[in-house]
């Protein structure tokens, strides 16, 4: 029997959950409304007019092209680094009995509970004392050094309930180390490495704070927005993340198909 | 002790739920030198570009210029009164970062955890949809959302003027440049950050625990406030964390949203550090805020133990 306090309750949990996920979704609103904006003047703050203009001229800015391009490079980059690195960390310690396991995990988790402003002037105070130049090195290496916590931390939670006894039996049917690794182990901690990859690529894309004090004259495609933000606001900026957003959302619900079509192939 | 069932099943509920590995053991190979050779390129890239700055950070934060803005020449001196100068000049901007931080962090809770609730527990096939939902803002860039917010809530806009018919607007009859525009804009951006904790460790409450406080007469709310409540402080703790940190040291939304009087230590820094070029003064600064939020961790991570951090 439930109650009416009981239906008053769900009901108010559920008005209150619709409006956080609306405030949640009010700014995407915004920015993809706006982008069919006919702007008054250099900024696209107010609505003016409804206008295809900015989708059917999306290259128009080369600063904005340019900038996503650099952006695309030092995530892919900077990726491919953390995940290596971050990826063999998750496999020493979830694999392994180690004395200094702890300490490790430990130190992994301090990146993440630095504020961004003081990862990236510490960085820039290094840069700095070393005489290094600013640029797309030093983006690419402040990048990677906040991945690896993530990617670590991602794989060793997919590799939490991994059977490592698959291993032995491979060993057991004469598999040597290496192909043991190659055709048993990678494969099956790929899912949790290719989660590490996509969040260290979107993390990399988005990233502004760090990125600003270690880029120099290099300009990714936050700090295009930042700067843009002062000169000129283009609609073609909400183009640009309309689009991003679509391709995201196309991907994460491709993976998503994708899972649900390999348990429905192992159930059969 | 009579029989081992009854203590042993209830310390099995009580225990937070982990997948079994057919053959169990909790993987503890002892691979002797491997392990170290796995995480060593990993460490020494966080060590050398990790925790060295933070060296140079406090290095430079006792030093002098003693070149030009242009050609920085930085001698360490033991200067200890770039730290009393950074508290002059701007104490008051570090307690206000705080202060909004915290209420940002405590707004973030209240919205956000009846919606991870929700999602946990009222969802059902909806579950990894709504979770979607709760990520997919991430895939507009946070400069693109703060800016939205500003159109959102700029002064001849509907909401302010919603809120101007209800009475509602704090004192100088408008939201932005405002204190609340800032602390809005904060508890926007990180309350993702609050939800999703808060979820998994309410994911991993065993309903049986549900079902045995309905056994004992417990209606909605007494469950909640005797059973949920408690078994979700660990993702109560780790939201609240993720929210506070990155707010305190946030620069967007003040320079957005705010105006003057609403500047946080991160534009103070970044004013410092990329401007004004003061690098020993902003380094203090810097080491400061870090300090500050670094034994705040600690003390956490002592009192509940780094496992369940992660």
């Amino acid at each position: 029997m439930v109650g009416w306090r009981t239906r008053l309750g769900d009901g108010l949990l559920r008005t209150w959950a619709g409006l956080v996920l609306l405030y949640l979704f009010l700014p995407i609103f915004v920015v993809v409304a706006f982008s069919f904006n006919d702007p008054e003047g250099k900024f696209n703050f107010v609505w003016k007019g409804f206008s295809f203009e900015a989708w059917t001229d999306p290259f128009k800015y080369p600063a904005l092209v340019d900038a996503f391009e650099v952006s695309l490079r030092v995530a892919l980059i900077s990726t491919a680094i953390a995940v290596v690195l971050g990826s063999a960390i998750a496999i020493a310690l979830v694999r392994y009995r180690w004395r200094t396991s702890k300490l490790v995990d430990l130190l992994l988790v301090l990146p993440l509970t630095t504020p961004e402003v003081v990862l990236g002037s510490s960085l820039l105070t290094l840069f700095l004392n070393l005489d290094q130049p600013l640029g797309f090195a030093t983006i690419v290496i402040a990048h990677v050094a906040f991945q690896v916590s993530f990617v670590t931390l991602t794989v060793k939670a997919r590799l939490r309930g991994f059977d490592w006894t698959l291993e032995d039996a491979a060993m057991d049917l004469g598999a040597n180390p290496r192909r043991t690794f190659l055709r048993v182990t990678l494969p099956l901690m790929l899912p949790g490495i290719v989660a590490a990859a996509m969040l260290s690529f979107a993390l990399s894309m988005d990233d502004f704070i760090i990125t600003y004090f270690v880029s120099g004259s290099e300009v990714t495609y936050p700090i295009f927005v930042y700067g843009a933000q002062r000169t000129e606001l283009p609609p073609q900026i909400n183009v640009l993340a309309t689009v991003i957003l679509l391709v995201s959302l196309l991907g994460i619900g491709a993976s998503y198909l994708l899972q649900r079509l390999r348990t429905r192939q192992a159930a059969v | 002790m009579t029989g081992p069932t009854s203590s042993e099943t209830v310390a099995e509920v009580m225990e937070p739920k982990r997948p079994a590995a057919l053959h169990a053991p909790e993987v503890g190979r002892r691979g002797g030198v491997v392990p170290y050779l796995l995480s060593l390129p990993g460490m020494v890239w966080l060590g050398v570009f990790f925790f060295v700055p933070l060296v140079t950070l406090a290095i430079t934060s006792l030093s002098v210029n003693t070149g030009s803005v242009y050609v920085p020449s930085l001698q360490m001196r033991w200067e200890w009164s770039n730290f009393t100068d950074a508290f002059d000049a701007y104490g008051t901007e570090f307690l206000r970062s705080f202060w909004y931080a915290a209420v940002a962090t405590v707004a973030a809770l209240v919205l956000g955890y009846p919606l991870a609730y929700f999602i946990a527990f009222r969802a059902g096939r909806l579950k990894h949809l709504l979770l979607g939902l709760v990520i997919l803002p991430f895939f507009v860039t946070f400069l693109l959302r703060t800016l939205a917010w500003k159109t959102i809530v700029a002064d001849d806009g509907t909401i302010v003027g919603m809120l101007e018919t209800l009475g509602a607007l704090p004192s100088e009859d408008r939201l932005l440049s405002t204190s609340w525009a800032v602390i809005g804009g904060l508890t926007y951006n990180f309350l993702p950050f609050m939800v999703l904790p808060i979820y998994v460790s309410l994911e991993k409450i065993d309903a049986r625990l549900l079902d045995a406080a309905r056994d004992l007469y417990a209606d909605g709310l007494h469950t909640l406030r005797r059973v949920v409540l408690p078994l979700s402080l660990p993702g109560v703790f780790a939201g609240s964390l993720l929210t506070f940190i990155p707010a305190a040291g946030d620069f967007i939304n003040a320079q957005y949203l705010g105006g003057p009087n609403q500047q946080m230590v991160g534009n103070v820094i970044q004013t410092e550090f990329i401007t004004i070029k003061d690098y020993p003064l902003a380094a203090a600064l810097s080491f400061v805020l870090m300090a500050l939020i670094l034994l705040g961790v600690l003390a956490y991570a002592k009192v509940l133990g780094t496992e369940d951090l992660t």
